[in-house]
């Protein structure tokens, strides 16, 4: 008799692949059949939803409730800004070199935060990006706290025309977008990842189990430090100006980010995603009503924390027991 | 007789409450050994100062010739120690297969395939495998304190802790878990056993040591230990199974 037989893909999984391969190759086409508003959007809704996965990685696994990431998106918009104007550096190059740079100043930054635990963290990633953002408003050759534009001559690598020029931008953002599901899925699923899913679960246990639990958020913070830095920069990109309040904006990349990620379920792969495209539809439906666009959002959140403190997502899996990326291993007896 | 793990002169307390005075034993390659005393007399935190979850304020544990005072939690897996947790502390949103597959990978450091035939196997043996995909935030208690044994037992230990997995355990129940841990004992691991049921300990262990206030109060074989009047009268009270 042959044992039972482990396996990770379930049919779910092998359709959700194909209808994403299929609307990747649509979304890689839409400078083609998009409007620029639309390609506009497209673009930011792609940059969210890389925050968001970067921040459900920290948070919702490494279990690194940090409200300061902010201080990341500002440094690696600061640093496309820095390096293209005053190093000459390529646009592109600038944002990937930042996002070293945001890797590398992130090493001391974790050792001083990771001091603090729970709430007391938490706080102080938030204090530690506003030290961020009075420094960069310091610096008087990038607008001090008034910030500066992006000269055109550096806007102008990207594409002499503009039409050539939002759809380099756009593909950027779709690029970026791709690569950072693609690295999360694949940290995810390999043995490190299993580490990680084991200390979202239970701390404690997972370092009974070999697991060096500071080790691996110390890797985790960093990398998703760097990937944010980039992201930051393509944000920036795209807007072509940059300031302190901006750049460093608690709501736009905290708050927001974590509304999405709470919301969409916190702690799985397709969370971050569902809770973008949420996050969008309401964004777009209230646009028109200024501020009352808030207060439906914290209603939201709200309500989704009291029914469903697993978010849509958990809800969906509970159910009906999906799961579109394939993280579970599934043992199989031969009479399955 | 070679110690495996030897303790000696441990020291640790909360405050005023001592959970560790003075305590030291050893306990050879391949012994069974039971640790009996009243709730809050220790046992837990003994566990957690062998493991590394926490830290004694004095003395020393060597491990397999090593000495393992400082050493990270984490470390002392790799080097061979596992455990079950009294509070049962799953990994809940994965499943009993991921949860015995933590263990083999990062505790037993195997890989692919290797790994993945480890944990099926502790599972037949822990008789989790019809429980395999079930995710283990939803089990029963009882199947938590199994996944626990399970978990430790992936993580291909020398040392294995079981702390308190017997309670609550049906009479049957209670048997076919006796038998598990004795053929895990058969099959050469170290066991130290924190149990209030006195049978199943009984049937088991080699050697009982009595702790209360965090001091070491008996060390010895099993039934005069269980016949000294001190331990009877005092930290047993009046259980029907003594």
């Amino acid at each position: 008799m042959s044992g039972p037989t482990v396996s990770r893909s379930t049919r779910a999984s092998r359709v959700a692949m194909i209808i994403g391969f299929v609307g990747l190759i649509v979304l890689i086409a839409a400078p083609w059949w998009a409007g620029r508003a639309d390609l506009r959007l497209m673009g930011e809704i792609y940059l969210y939803l890389s925050l968001a996965c970067l921040w459900n990685l920290m948070a919702g696994y490494a279990g690194l409730v940090s409200v300061g990431q902010q201080a990341y998106v500002g440094f690696g918009g600061y640093m496309l800004f820095a390096l293209s104007i005053f190093g000459g550096l390529n646009p592109v190059v600038a944002i990937l070199l930042g996002g070293v740079l945001a890797a590398i100043i992130s090493v001391p930054v974790a050792a001083l935060m990771f001091r603090l635990k729970g709430a007391y963290f938490a706080i102080g990633t938030w204090v530690m990006a506003e030290v961020f953002r009075l420094s960069f408003a310091q610096i008087q050759p990038l607008g001090g706290g008034s910030g500066t534009s992006l000269p055109v001559a550096i806007v102008k690598e990207l594409g002499a025309k503009k039409a050539a020029r939002e759809a380099t931008s756009y593909w950027l953002a779709l690029g970026a977008a791709v690569a950072v599901l693609l690295a999360v899925y694949l940290l995810l699923r390999s043995r490190r990842g299993l580490a990680l899913t084991a200390i979202r679960d239970s701390e404690v246990a997972a370092s009974g189990l070999g697991i060096d639990i500071w080790r691996t958020k110390l890797e985790v913070y960093v990398v998703t430090s760097a990937f944010t830095a980039i992201i930051g920069g393509l944000i920036f990109l795209q807007k072509l100006r940059i300031s302190p309040d901006a750049a460093f904006s608690v709501n736009d990349w905290t708050a927001f980010v974590i509304f999405i990620v709470v919301i969409g379920g916190i702690g799985t792969l397709e969370g971050p995603i569902i809770g973008t495209l949420l996050f969008f539809a309401l964004r777009e439906v209230l646009a028109d009503f200024g501020t009352i666009y808030l207060m439906v959002l914290g209603a939201v959140a709200i309500v989704v924390m009291l029914k469903a403190p697993k978010g849509v997502w958990g809800l969906i899996r509970e159910r009906f027991d999906l799961e579109l990326f394939p993280l579970s291993y599934r043992v199989r007896t031969k009479d399955d | 007789m070679s110690a495996l793990l030897s303790v000696s002169g441990l020291q640790k307390s909360f405050g005023a409450v001592v959970v560790a005075d003075a305590t030291s034993f050893d306990v050879a390659s391949g012994e069974a050994v039971g640790i009996l005393g009243p709730n809050g007399a220790g046992k837990t935190s003994l566990f957690n100062l062998i493991t590394g979850a926490l830290k004694p304020s004095g003395g020393r544990i060597t491990f397999d010739g090593a000495d393992i005072t400082a050493s990270s939690a984490a470390a002392r897996c790799k080097m061979g120690i596992a455990r079950s947790f009294q509070i049962p502390q799953p990994f809940g949103g994965m499943t009993v297969f991921e949860n015995a597959l933590v263990g083999a990978t990062q505790g037993a450091g195997l890989s692919g395939h290797e790994a993945e035939q480890y944990a099926m196997d502790v599972l037949d043996q822990t008789g989790l495998l019809a429980r395999a995909n079930t995710r283990a935030g939803t089990l029963t208690l009882l199947e938590r304190k199994r996944l626990e044994l399970t978990r430790a037992l992936a993580a291909k230990p020398k040392l294995l802790l079981l702390d308190e997995i017997a309670g609550g355990l049906t009479e049957a129940e209670c048997q076919s878990l006796i038998a598990t841990i004795k053929d895990i004992h058969a099959g050469g691991t170290t066991i130290i056993w924190i149990e209030h049921v006195v049978h199943a300990l009984m049937a088991v262990v080699e050697r009982l040591i009595v702790i209360d206030f965090g001091k070491k109060i008996a060390e010895g074989a099993p039934k005069p230990i269980m016949e000294s009047a001190e331990v009877k009268e005092i930290y047993l009270g009046v259980d029907p199974d003594v």
